[in-house]
């Protein structure tokens, strides 16, 4: 039981990490700023995600009957994911207009397809 | 286990910092310090489950909140050089 | 005015889940800075169909595993690019038709393509969104479809169960 949960934690923590790191990678590698945002997405969406489900699971792991402190620290992981969820695409969206009205012109690789 | 996440998130936040840094345009470094932000708010719930004091989940919901008002505050700062006092003065005029 | 209640009682339940303090002093500053929010959001004019959406909520919930697991499919696609040594992207801006009739309903689907990594609403005009896409094969999947309808399932759930 115990190991099962710890290989459970350790997978999700794990994942958000990935998902995250992979994220940060995409953001220095992409070429422009709004393809940028797409590899920012990922932290936002599924690191965040996978990290707090793992800190959510290590709660429940350490849960202790009775106590109600381990149920306020769920909700709070889960208030935490919610507000994440419900600003970062208004954050994108907002990025994405100020780029375009700043006038930043968004890369295409169509000529190179067309050669 | 939470010292592995704590190194990694803050392995990510460098590299979201070396993209601030790099820019090229302003909306990179705001996108960068974004994102920044997020890993800030894991890292704080990181730090929380590492020295065993959950409260710290609390700072980091409002560090989620902050981060998003700041990041569209300062959008709304680059696109018209202020925080909207100029609209309401041309709206009232009107 | 129901709007303004129920309000009132979500910031309150709110309140109670992060306060963690129950003596009566701290619970009549708790109901007293609800009531404080409740007159200045009704003072702005925001308690309405738009700020207070408290009839899509129960549909919103149903919604939201179907959107978390194409969330996840996106993001392993994106993380897949992103490994790419070639880096296969082929960016663009497309618009795209949505069935949404309310602003609320068009916030949630602009709201939805965003989330999902790969696709990002830049601009929303009546029933046109404007949508840049990291790959253009991601605009033609049948996902794409399957969130407009969905999204406007939540917009208005019971229009559709009356007819």
């Amino acid at each position: 039981m115990d190991l099962a949960f710890d290989v459970l934690i350790w997978g999700s923590l794990g994942l958000g990490l990935f998902f995250m790191l992979v994220g940060t990678i995409g953001i220095l590698r992409m070429p422009d700023v709004y393809t940028r945002l797409h590899a920012a997405g990922m932290t936002d969406t599924m690191g965040a995600g996978f990290l707090l489900l793992g800190m959510a699971l290590y709660t429940v792991e350490e849960m202790v009957p009775g106590h109600t402190s381990y149920w306020t620290v769920l909700v709070r992981l889960v208030l935490v994911y919610a507000f994440l969820l419900f600003t970062s695409p208004i954050a994108t969206h907002a990025l994405a207009r100020a780029g375009l009205a700043g006038g930043v012109e968004p890369w295409t690789n169509d000529a190179e397809e067309g050669t | 286990m939470f010292v592995a996440a704590t190194a990694g998130i803050l392995v990510s936040m460098a590299l979201a910092l070396l993209r601030a840094l790099l820019g090229p345009t302003v909306y990179d470094r705001v996108l960068a310090v974004n994102t920044f932000g997020t890993k800030t708010v894991l890292l704080i719930a990181a730090i929380g489950f590492l020295t065993e004091r959950p409260e710290f989940l609390d700072l980091a919901l409002v560090y989620a909140l902050i981060n998003f008002i700041g990041t569209i505050a300062v959008l709304k700062f680059f696109e018209y050089g202020d925080l909207g006092l100029t609209r309401r003065i041309q709206r009232e005029a009107e | 005015m129901l709007r303004a209640i129920g309000l009132g009682v979500v910031l309150f339940g709110f309140w109670l889940t992060l306060s963690g303090h129950y003596t009566p002093l701290l619970l009549g500053f708790g109901v007293g800075s609800c009531v404080l929010v409740v007159y200045i959001a009704a003072r702005m004019e925001v308690v309405d169909q738009e700020g207070v959406p408290l009839h899509v909520t129960g549909r919103f919930f149903s919604y939201l595993p179907w959107l978390m697991k194409e969330i996840f499919v996106a993001n392993v696609e994106v993380a897949k690019v992103i490994l790419d040594p070639k880096l296969p992207i082929s960016p663009r801006i497309v618009v795209f038709h949505g069935s949404q009739d309310t602003d609320l309903g068009r916030a949630i689907y602009a709201n939805s393509i965003t989330l999902t990594p790969g696709t990002i609403t830049t601009g929303v005009a009546g029933h046109e969104f404007e949508i840049h896409a990291l790959r253009a094969a991601d605009l033609e999947t049948d996902e794409q479809q399957q969130m407009d309808v969905r999204c406007t399932r939540v917009e208005r759930g019971r229009r559709e169960r009356a007819s």
